[in-house]
């Protein structure tokens, strides 16, 4: 997994509640098994039907050409487990979500792929949120070794996160590696439950001998 | 001894080891992989050189991306024809069993688990689909999991959790005629909203839930994700037991009556503690219809659309997106309504209960000019029990498509989609923005309802024709 210390760029406001991931990265539209998750992320609402970019949309519009934050309402990535949605905002260089509050899954996939997940409480997201749309475009930087989202218009704003969770971004770790040091305990596991509990072990389908 | 609740006595069960980034390693004793997700994983784990660690208790099904179509084969719905080739690939070089196009059971993944027996009570599973709650109906904790979650648990038979709360929903009361788990469930989800239950693990308890059948347990487990839950559970009962004896993944001989005895444990202790206890009435509950573009935004069929949703910036903006989608106006009533296309189906609605429900409405009647109407079993062994039912006949005799089983219109992924701008009545899950095709203003109803909007072409009380 790709290691995350900081995120530098536009800050994107998006304040809408509940963006779904159906949203983010439309199944419809991501048809193929390689599909373009630049062009995908919220595919619906950025192009038109013939495909030309609709001007309105904020990730359109020349000042958030590079960006690296999103900054949306509460409950952000319900819905499918889709991980696409990350890499489709992975894929447009945006690799920190700041929200009042974010779905489990979809929090989930940004600590599998690196992108920084940050919820703030009410008061401190209602100011980094004026922030952000005040600056229109101009830079801010999420740093994950002092925990504070940073840019025109005041202090640093610090944010919280899990220790274990910033160890494991800050270290890029490998889950699948994280796991298998207890390889030996799963093995232990699964020869207490195959003599405890064996219907749990044994999927065996009845009607093939 | 500690009373403990029935999710603590599945987790600590299963509980392997705890990691050093804090998170607790869990056994998943099934995992159940749909084609939209596996091929991903596949690539993935061919990259890092990995194999899967227990093929034996990995199962694969063609769901999403499956074509509707009777004689359907792997290029009836083009855009799923690599998925489908990717999925079966992987299962011959991984080496588990595939549920593939063609096969007498295949199915939707939450709809086979538990039909085959393959879900048993006080088991762990996980699908990466966020309705894996759907088979908690059977006493099991289910997880719905993201690609690399997938990878993960096909490469070492565990996924790696921060332990979610517990949430108690007691559902006192009893249900009045023609209102169903799926009038339960939207109902709930509309009282918590929909991140009401994120971070907890949902246990569904009380009389209502005890007087269901083991499909209805399944709807209503279904759309806990709909409130951010991640898990939806029923502790198994008598009922649990007799329906899932003779299934055939089930345990059989010595095993079956061990099982028994310990499935017989697997409740929550009187006295338990949960970190939330719901209790909601649900004696006067209603039919229930989406009105809006989250499964929250949901009513009565009698009631009308709310006059707002709050007084926040955020809710006024919400409501006007929703009624601007859903061409409805603030304070408007449903009833009444033209309906364009109707949907029955998906891992919500898609069982043989429902099709009974849907079928005693529309016997003897006729689909309303104009009205495209739709039937897609969650399963085909569904399908093959409804035809010896006789149900294929009711619906086709009214007009009703008689289709195969496949996710088909719940995420239009299989080309099954609706035009832009009509009104679809769906027995599906979710109601977002598009999700039934661009445009596509989505309703959501219980089985019932759809048959009844179906027969009428319009949004009606379902009772106005069963009382008919």
């Amino acid at each position: 997994m790709q290691a995350f210390t900081t995120a530098t760029g536009a800050a994107v406001p998006l304040l809408e509640d509940d963006i779904n991931t159906d949203e983010i990265s439309p199944i419809q539209l991501a048809r193929k098994l390689q599909p373009d998750y630049r062009k995908m992320l919220f595919m619906r609402a950025r192009w038109d039907d013939k495909g030309e970019p609709v001007p309105s949309h904020v990730l359109n519009q020349p000042q958030f050409q590079n960006p690296a934050i999103l900054v949306t309402g509460a409950n952000f990535g319900c819905g499918s487990s889709r991980e696409a949605a990350v890499w489709a905002l992975l894929a447009n260089g945006i690799s920190c979500v700041v929200a009042p509050s974010l779905a489990d899954q979809f929090r989930e996939n940004c600590l599998q792929n690196g992108v920084l997940p940050i919820t703030l409480d009410k008061a401190s997201f209602a100011t980094l949120a004026k922030r952000v749309v005040d600056a229109d475009g101009a830079p801010f930087t999420a740093d994950l070794e002092s925990q504070t989202l940073s840019g025109p218009g005041g202090d640093p704003i610090p944010f919280a996160i899990p220790a274990a969770e910033r160890l494991v971004l800050l270290e890029g770790l490998d889950d699948i590696g994280l796991t298998s040091k207890h390889l030996p305990d799963i093995e232990a596991w699964e020869a207490r439950t195959a003599a405890e509990t064996p219907w749990y072990q044994n999927a065996r389908d009845g009607r093939i001998p | 001894m500690v009373a403990r609740t029935l999710f603590h006595k599945i987790w600590e069960a299963h509980l392997v080891a705890r990691r050093i980034d804090g998170r607790e390693i869990i056994y998943m004793d099934r995992n159940i992989v749909h084609e939209l997700h596996g091929p991903k994983a596949f690539e993935k784990l061919r990259k890092a050189a990995r194999r899967v660690r227990r093929p034996d208790l990995t199962f694969a099904v063609q769901d999403h991306t499956i074509s509707s179509q009777p004689d359907r084969d792997d290029t009836t719905n083009p855009e799923g024809t690599p998925f489908l080739r990717a999925q079966r690939a992987g299962a011959a070089e991984f080496g588990f069993r595939i549920f593939d196009v063609g096969d007498p059971d295949q199915g939707i993944s939450h709809v086979i688990g538990p039909e085959l027996g393959m879900v048993l009570p006080g088991a762990t599973h996980c699908v990466p689909d966020s309705h894996a709650a759907t088979v908690g109906a059977l006493g099991a904790l289910s997880f719905g999991c993201g690609t690399t979650e997938l990878e993960h648990v096909l490469a070492t038979q565990v996924l790696a959790m921060k332990r979610p709360k517990t949430m108690r929903i007691n559902l006192e009361g009893r249900l009045q005629p023609h209102v169903t788990a799926k009038d339960v469930a939207l109902h709930i989800v509309g009282t918590l909203g929909v991140s009401g239950a994120n971070g907890h693990a949902v246990e569904y308890a009380g009389p209502v839930v005890r007087a269901m059948g083991i499909e209805a347990r399944m709807t209503l487990c279904n759309l806990t994700v709909e409130m951010g839950g991640r898990s939806g559970f029923v502790a198994a009962d008598e009922t649990t037991l007799s329906w899932l004896e003779g299934r055939p993944f089930a345990p059989v001989g010595e095993d079956w009556n061990r099982a028994l005895a310990y499935w017989r444990t697997m409740h929550s202790d009187e006295g338990a503690r949960f970190d939330r206890d719901l209790t909601i009435d649900c004696s006067a509950l209603e039919p229930q219809i989406t009105w809006g573009i989250t499964p929250g935004q949901v009513i009565g069929i009698r009631d009308s659309v709310p006059a707002s949703l709050g007084e926040e910036a955020s809710d006024q903006h919400a409501f006007t997106k929703a009624l601007t989608y859903m061409d409805l106006q603030a304070g408007e009533p449903l009833q009444g309504l033209k309906v364009d296309r109707v949907f029955i189906g998906s891992c919500t609605n898609g069982r043989i209960p429902d099709l009974q429900e849907a079928a005693a409405i529309v016997r003897g009647r006729k689909v309303a000019e104009g009205v495209v109407a739709m039937i897609s079993p969650g399963s085909t062994i569904v399908r093959r029990e409804a035809e010896a039912l006789g149900l294929d006949t009711v619906f086709r005799d009214a007009g009703f498509y008689w289709a195969e089983s496949a996710c088909s219109m719940c995420a239009g992924g299989n080309g099954d989609r609706g035009r832009p701008g009509e009104r679809v009545i769906s027995t599906t899950n979710r109601n977002f923005e598009g999700r039934q095709g661009p445009g596509v203003r989505t309703h959501l109803v219980s089985p019932g309802m759809a048959a009844a909007a179906a027969i009428a072409g319009a949004i009606v009380d379902v009772r106005q024709l069963a009382e008919a």
